[in-house]
């Protein structure tokens, strides 16, 4: 297989590692916020389920996580699984992940607000939807933005989880061209292609991050 | 018309009971300042007249309108659409002023007026560089808070809360977060707000500043009101606490 070969098809796992990452970011960081609000709410039973739905999603290991996602259908429902679905689990699985360690970080910076923004939006007669819209989320945001980095790095480099369900992304991929060339050429250059990866998203958290300093 | 009305006032937190049974009236155009010791519940009060907190017992009043009435020693709040309403008719100023961070200092000001009020944006901005022109801020419209002196963030806070009109204006200790020579700024904003008849009630520890400005002086100490009257009679009481507080200053 040429050099050339060898990149198109990791390129064309890049894809797939490019759909994972997108997916489980567009899904996961609304859910994360839906959950933050359960792990903050004034009602304990809603409070706590949701406690433990992000302990044990944090708790056992999303390779786990992904079988349960791929497997509970046939198991639990007695639906027959087809191979369509595998790509459909694995985001699933990630999204229902990373919601959890989201709702940890959106919950530390909302508490991280002074109580005292919520006061001055009451006595403006903010609604409790435009002070937490207006006022307090772009607070936190900014404040979060640290922590969320550090998990879209691991999401890029946890994609390759997908190959335990047989998901064609780039890492399954290099696996094969290992296996068929005997050489580690293609794990070398998957390593290469992650890398860059998560460089592009530094560097756009990075341009955020700028955006966001305008004030302190 | 009393602008404000509160009858027997009370509030604990637990077993502490905080305010006992605080009544007080303010006429339009009345500036009262609230003195006494620390501890003595001036800002649970100022937050329970504000609903920032909900009061134990007793009667909340704006222009005749309850926010809450007394049923049997229980303070019974008013409808949320009601409260909405007479929400309107105060504003408040808080120690450590609570701007907005991520606003500059001509948005903190008009944006509860175009985002609540639904005010247009040009009327509001107008109005917004009106109140921060006579507050001597207007230079400052496009900075951010944190790159303002405590004083002018002060001042940027009393510009957000005249904004929307409010018939009264509270303030809790409104220069005890500044800096020794900058609370003479604010000081002198809420002076030329009392001589163009704001009415105001303000918690202070600044007795000369007081003793000038109020109409009427009360004294609060272990959530009761000690003394009241002019700053002529508090600073000629005879009662010993007012006294002795005073001699403190
Ligand atoms: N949210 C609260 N929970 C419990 N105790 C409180 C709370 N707010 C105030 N207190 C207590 O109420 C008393 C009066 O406080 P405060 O109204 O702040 O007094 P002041 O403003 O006169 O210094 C104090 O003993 C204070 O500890
Ligand atoms: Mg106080």
């Amino acid at each position: 297989m040429s050099f050339a070969t060898m990149l198109l098809q990791l390129g064309k796992g890049m894809l797939v590692t490019a759909e994972i990452f997108v997916l489980t970011l567009l899904f996961s960081l609304p859910l994360g916020l839906v959950l933050a609000f359960g792990r903050m709410a004034k009602n304990g039973f809603l409070r706590g389920v949701t406690k433990i739905y992000i302990s044990i999603m944090r708790g056992t290991p999303l390779m786990l996580q992904l079988f349960v996602v791929y497997f509970a259908p046939y198991y639990v429902f007695k639906i027959p699984i087809s191979s369509s679905y595998r790509i459909v689990a694995v985001i699933i699985g990630f999204v229902l992940n990373y919601a959890a360690y989201f709702a940890e970080i959106y919950r530390a910076g909302i508490e991280s607000i002074p109580v005292g923004q919520y006061e001055a939006a009451k006595m403006l007669g903010y609604s409790k939807a435009s002070t937490f819209f207006r006022i307090i989320l772009p607070q936190v945001i900014k404040r979060i933005l640290p922590p969320v980095t550090n998990e879209v790095i691991t999401l890029v480099k946890d994609t390759s989880l997908a190959f335990v369900l047989s998901v064609t992304e780039m890492f399954t991929i290099a696996k094969q061209i290992a296996a068929a060339e005997k050489s580690m050429m293609a794990f070398v250059a998957a390593g290469v292609f992650y890398y860059i990866f998560n460089l592009l998203v530094a560097l756009i958290m990075e341009k955020i991050e700028k955006k966001l300093s305008y004030y302190k | 018309m009393n602008l404000l009305e509160i009858n027997h006032m009370q509030k604990s937190f637990g077993n502490l009971e905080v305010l006992k049974d605080i009544s007080l009236t303010v006429k339009e155009g009345e500036v009262v300042s609230i003195i006494g010791p620390s501890g003595s519940g001036k800002s649970t009060l100022l937050r329970c007249a504000t609903m920032l907190e909900q009061m134990d017992g007793g009667d909340l009043i704006y222009l005749g309108k309850h926010a809450a009435k007394d049923v049997e020693q229980k303070s019974v709040y008013a409808k949320k659409e009601e409260l909405k309403q007479i929400q309107k008719y105060f504003g408040l100023v808080f120690q450590n002023f609570n701007l907005f961070p991520h606003f500059s200092v001509i948005k903190n000001v008009t944006d509860a007026l175009i985002t609540v009020e639904k005010m247009p944006k040009k009327q509001a901005v107008e109005r917004g560089k009106k109140l921060l022109g006579q507050l001597g801020l207007l230079e400052k419209a496009n900075a951010y808070p944190y790159q303002l002196s405590g004083g002018q963030q002060q001042r940027v806070s009393i510009a957000r809360a005249l904004a929307l009109q409010p018939k009264i204006l509270f303030f809790d200790e409104p220069t005890s977060a500044l800096d020794p020579e900058l609370t003479g700024e604010v000081l002198k904003v809420i002076k030329q707000l009392a001589k163009e008849k704001m009415t105001m009630i303000i918690v202070t520890h600044e007795m000369q500043f007081a003793k000038e400005l109020s109409d009427r002086i009360i004294f609060m100490e272990d959530g009761v009101i000690q003394a009241q009257g002019t700053p002529e009679e508090i600073f000629a009481s005879k009662n010993e606490r007012v006294q002795n507080f005073i001699g403190k200053f």
